[in-house]
């Protein structure tokens, strides 16, 4: 009896549809949310995360529908993140289904948004996203808007403060790493990980399920995130869970 | 079969709303006492937020947990729910729960990453018609950051987390699961389902 790792594919989300690109440009259609969700649910899927990339507020509303529909049709947990503002978009989001919310930018803006969501509705739904960028051996830099701008903050001091603020977990992206496919930053999953007591996401980097696997063996990740190893139908998350299972890592399968 | 969702305000409860429609009850959605006559075979508590102000929105709900409390209407708390059932909860404080199973709602261990959040595997302590068709070891979906430590012989199940964990606990007519069935796939649907049937009895 041990808690499992969880991996959770992550569904970029413009628009209402499903979308993928590498290091946050060139995005392709890659179909209908939920009916992604569910496919994920079936193959075994520990959580879901839904990132929604759309620029402008307009699309609010399409996004709280999303939550909803999600909410009635899936059967594990899910996460929204992306262009949560403020304390009112986190009660809007989890008040209608979802499990979590993450905050990237409305957290660094202002941390008492963290603070007051896990108030209210408990840490455990209010996930801090870091995405992070490599600026020495064992640095890196906090960016927010989606990548675009340095805030010159130290990525592994801002998780301690988001741990300090209430937040439940982290989902860490290495802006580096993003899209590359060529594994997850391991130095900065484990350096955050080893750091704070509430479970890390490691983001940013998938490629195959070895990857994965270092994220757990070396990276001291609690979930590992994905995206275009499973939207491409390269890897089930079955498939990955088997790796993961013969190599001596506790999954649910 | 009818069930009383009470809604305490700290949350969406579409999620168990729809699993326990899928485990074959109608639902009812209550913000405090039902006027009038109440008709529901089973009442439920849903788990998220803090203990405090879970605990302080029961206050609503005397007539029904009255009911409860003489045995006369099953109970199904989930994670803060579960926890609310029991005597006092040292979350943000000390605060004082339905005391309808003596014990204390501990902070998990310091050793272990909190909140546990995730799929852990359970372990049936006695024979259960609760977990009918569910195997040993099987995953549920835990997120928490306090334990129940019972003071009474109730443990169904448990999980390790850091320590030992109550995930199932069944006190006569009141039950209780630390893990969210509603959120735990087809064996979260199953166990409600066997809830459902044992609370028929």
């Amino acid at each position: 009896m041990t808690l499992t790792k969880r991996i959770i594919p992550c569904l970029d989300v413009n628009k209402g549809r499903v979308v993928k690109g590498t290091q946050f440009k060139n995005l392709k259609d890659a179909g209908d949310p939920i009916e992604q969700a569910l496919a994920y649910e079936r193959q075994g899927a520990d959580e879901i995360v839904f990132l929604d990339i759309t620029a402008s507020s307009e699309y609010r509303e399409t996004v709280l529908e999303m939550i909803q529909k999600t909410a009635y049709e899936l059967s594990i947990p899910f996460t929204v993140g992306g262009g949560i503002r403020s304390y009112g978009d986190v009660r809007k989001a989890l008040l209608a289904g979802a499990d979590k919310v993450s905050l990237n930018t409305a957290a660094v803006l202002d941390p008492g948004v963290i603070r007051e969501g896990a108030q209210i509705f408990g840490s455990q739904c209010i996930v801090t996203a870091i995405d992070a960028k490599r600026t020495g051996v064992e640095n890196w830099e906090v960016y927010i808007y989606g990548g675009r701008k340095a805030t010159g903050i130290d990525a592994l001091q801002w998780a301690l403060k988001a741990e300090e603020m209430g937040a439940g977990e982290i989902l860490l992206t290495s802006m580096d790493f993003d899209g590359s496919k060529d594994g997850y930053d391991l130095d900065l999953t484990r350096r955050v990980s080893e750091s704070v007591n509430i479970p890390v996401i490691a983001s940013g980097g998938a490629g195959n399920p070895e990857h994965i696997y270092r994220a757990f063996a070396e990276g001291n990740a609690d979930a590992a995130l994905a995206a275009s190893i499973f939207h491409y139908g390269e890897y089930t998350v079955k498939d990955v869970k088997d790796y993961l299972k013969e190599r001596g890592i506790p999954v649910r399968i | 079969m009818k069930a009383c969702l009470l809604d305490l305000g700290l949350g969406n409860l579409l999620s168990i709303r729809r699993g326990l429609e899928r485990a074959g009850a109608e639902v009812t959605v209550a913000d405090r006492d039902p006027a009038g006559r109440d008709n529901a075979d089973v009442v439920v508590l849903p788990g998220v937020g803090a203990f405090r102000d879970g605990a302080a929105a029961l206050e609503r709900f005397g007539a029904l947990l009255g009911q409860v409390r003489e045995g006369r209407k099953p109970l199904l708390g989930i994670c803060l729910g579960m926890q609310l059932l029991f005597s006092k909860s040292f979350e943000g404080g000390e605060y004082k729960g339905l005391d309808l199973i003596k014990g204390e709602v501990m902070l998990l261990p310091k050793s272990v990453k909190v909140p546990q959040m995730g799929w852990n595997s359970i372990s049936a302590t006695r024979d259960t018609p609760l977990l009918k068709g569910i195997k040993d070891y099987e995953f549920f979906y835990f997120v928490h950051s306090y334990y129940c430590r019972p003071e009474e012989d109730i443990v169904v199940a448990e999980c390790r987390y850091g320590t030992t964990i109550p995930a199932i606990v069944k006190k006569g007519n009141i039950y209780g699961t630390q893990f969210h069935p509603e959120k735990s796939g087809r064996a979260g649907l199953i166990f409600l389902k066997n809830f459902l049937e044992d609370a028929k009895r």
